[in-house]
């Protein structure tokens, strides 16, 4: 028989006993529901989770820094042995960095430890400057205040653990001025160069440099809960944040200042201590990583820690599917036993069936497809009963964080690769519930399903 | 009229059957020849084996020795999927219970067989509206056969049996549920047919007298053995 003629029988057959084949159909959908119900949790977790940490910057960005550099521990690096000299980090390394595929930017890092005046009191503090890409990072969402007017600003946004240092009453911080006191670099002239001090460039350390105390009024624009720049190769939290170019402005002494003294003379260009390497994606770090390592830099990334965080996901997705393949388990006992009953029903008729010509595998794909069809609508509304238990989980969930005083947060994401493979799996689990009948269908002997009353 | 080229070739044909530890011979070496376009009545009382011949016959069933030739096909060797094709496309049969479909139309039931055959949707309407006019009933071409006299219900089961354009046409019991004269309208309808399509028929009749009246040639089994062949006169052939 042609296919649309089995779809054509299959379907009239299932129309027949509406009752039970609704019923089954609706154990199928209480199956996927509760698997798609499950994992969706386990998706919105693992999303909720993932934008925290991408939101931190910590798992998209590669922090490069000469070969020559200490190690964020305070180890020295091991260098095997050559001749060549560690290449510099420079502006054309930079510019070199932003050419390769799936880089974002690339920018110096400025952080330092310094201290700020509010009210007339000391407060010690990590500052760090923020690129303007940062603003659409989604680290910002939900802040108290602005993001900065312009790239150059003298404007502040705090962290709201550091804010709440400041004021108990946090959102009264925003429009107040703080003093920001921090140690300026000035460049000592370099006597191998013979350069005039006031042409080198700001970062140049060619021939040292001296410190000298400054102060800058900033204006607090705005108050994050998230950390968006959170540290790591040595560097703490940043609590009090800047425009990028305001902070690089201000040239202020940073840690790696110190070994650029000791290290090989690069007057007249412009040198980084260390740069920030943004990828599109986390996923595209390990190759950036390599590419940066072979133009001869070190590279650090939390990649180590980010697959750890995939693998415990996929884990913990893992269990949740199996807890919700229980259930669709269950449902495909009711597909069999409909089945079954089906079979015993409209034995006479198969008897006919294959009196007019009907092959065995005709009879078992007639089965098959019915089996089927129940699978494909209890996958299409146990996705949707998934995707509602879902939602009133998530709503629940908010409910008591708003009473909580919490923000919001979306518990729960149904992505469309899951809306697929749940509805594929629950046809695939339809039609191995149907193996069974299907083949006691088609072997079902003429003479005797004739014969029965 | 029949013709000498034989339609149905039975030689030493058994069936037999394992009841327990009792072997039951329902056919039991069995020979006969049915010629083209013959109407050939198997007569018989209850458990003479001739039901059985007849699904031998229809490919329902296999034998347990023997060979069974229809048009020079021995379907004794058939594979289930061959034997399937040869009911579908050889055969036309008609039960003493009908076996209609009741939850499907008229029409729907003797589109079965087309849609079994794989016949193309255009073409089904026409066939099946040529079938049911074989048996003059097109006005209930809608209807469900529960809505239908038995001698109607037979009608549609002979226009369902008919659609595929069968060679051969094997009718079990026949008229068993019908009263006398609706049974033998339905008889006279077979033997209409058989004149009008040329096929070959072969029913299985426990009366007599109607075999007599209608068939071409009585085979009186007994014991699941052809105990003889005759005329409908009573002439030994």
């Amino acid at each position: 028989m042609k296919p649309p003629d089995l779809i054509d029988l299959a379907l009239r057959n299932l129309r027949e006993s509406i009752l039970r084949n609704a019923l089954t159909t609706l154990g199928v959908a209480v199956g996927v529901a509760s698997l798609v119900a499950m994992l969706s949790l386990g998706v919105g977790l693992q999303q909720l989770a993932a934008k925290r940490l991408s939101q931190s910057g910590l798992f998209d960005t590669i922090l490069v820094t000469p070969k020559n550099a200490f190690r964020g521990m305070g180890r020295p690096q091991r260098e095997p042995e050559s001749d060549k000299p560690p290449r510099v980090l420079d502006e054309d390394a930079r510019k070199e960095m932003e050419k390769l595929p799936n880089v974002i930017e690339v920018y110096p890092q400025v952080r330092f430890f310094t201290e700020i005046r509010f009210n007339n009191k000391p407060f010690a503090t990590v500052v760090a400057g923020m690129p303007d890409s940062s603003r659409n990072s989604g680290s910002f969402d939900g802040m108290q205040g602005n993001f900065f007017s312009s790239t150059t600003a003298n404007e502040a946004i705090l962290q709201i653990e550091f804010a709440k240092d400041l004021s108990e009453k946090t959102s009264s911080l925003i429009g107040q001025e703080l003093v920001l006191r921090y140690a300026e670099r000035q460049s000592l002239p370099s006597a191998a160069a013979n350069t005039e001090p006031s042409a080198n460039p700001p970062d140049s350390s060619g021939g040292g440099f001296s410190v000298v105390p400054k102060e800058l009024r900033l204006k607090i624009v705005g108050i994050v809960e998230t950390e968006p720049a959170a540290g790591y190769g040595g560097y703490g939290n940043a609590r009090l944040l800047m425009p990028l170019a305001t902070a690089s402005t201000l040239r202020a002494a940073q840690v790696n200042d110190l070994r650029d003294i000791v290290r090989d003379s690069n007057a007249g260009k412009t040198t980084y201590a260390s740069l920030s390497v943004r990828a599109k994606s986390p996923s595209q770090v390990e190759a950036l990583e390599t590419s940066i390592k072979k133009m001869g830099f070190n590279a650090f990334s939390l990649l180590d820690a980010s697959k750890s965080l995939r693998t415990f996901f996929t884990v913990f997705d893992s269990l949740l599917g199996i807890f919700g393949c229980l259930a669709l388990a269950v449902a495909t006992l009711g597909i069999v036993n409909t089945l079954v009953m089906a079979i015993l029903e409209r034995r006479r008729e198969i008897g006919v069936l294959k009196a007019l010509g009907a092959a065995d595998s005709d009879v078992q794909q007639l089965f098959f497809i019915e089996a089927g069809v129940m699978g494909f609508f209890g996958g299409i509304f146990g996705v949707l009963f998934g995707w509602l238990l879902g939602r009133a989980v998530t709503f629940g969930t908010n409910v008591y964080l708003q009473r909580q005083n919490l923000n919001p947060i979306e518990l729960s994401s149904v992505p469309l690769w899951l809306v697929f493979s749940a509805l594929i799996f629950a046809i695939l689990v339809s039609l191995a519930a149907g193996l069974y009948p299907a083949s006691r269908a088609a072997k079902l002997n003429p003479v005797d399903a004739l014969r029965y009353e | 009229m029949p013709t000498a080229d034989p339609a149905i070739q039975l030689d030493r044909v058994s069936r037999h059957y394992t009841m327990g530890e009792t072997s039951v011979r329902a056919v039991n070496e069995l020979s006969l020849s049915v010629p083209n376009n013959e109407f050939l009545a198997l007569l018989g009382s209850s458990g003479s084996g001739k039901s059985t011949l007849l699904n031998l016959i229809a490919g329902l069933d296999r034998p347990t020795s023997g060979s069974i030739f229809a048009h020079g096909q021995n379907i004794a060797s058939l594979s289930s999927l061959e034997l399937a094709r040869y009911r579908c496309n050889t055969i036309g049969m008609i039960f003493q219970s009908f076996n209609l479909l009741p939850r499907m139309t008229l029409e729907e039931n003797i589109e079965l067989p087309l849609r079994l055959a794989e016949v193309d949707r255009a073409e089904r309407p026409a066939r099946v509206r040529e079938a049911l006019e074989r048996v003059r009933l097109t006005h209930r071409l809608g209807h469900r056969p529960t809505e239908l006299s038995g001698g109607e219900q037979q009608r549609v089961a002979i226009a369902r049996a008919l659609v595929n354009r069968p060679k051969i046409l094997l009718a079990d019991e026949p008229t068993g549920n019908l009263d006398s004269a609706t049974g033998e309208a339905i008889l006279t309808l077979l033997r209409e047919l058989r004149s009008q399509l040329g096929m070959t028929t072969v029913m299985v009749t426990p009366e007599r007298p109607l075999a007599e009246q209608f068939a071409d040639r009585l085979a009186i089994m007994g014991d699941g053995k052809l105990l003889s062949t005759t005329s409908p006169k009573g002439l030994p052939q």
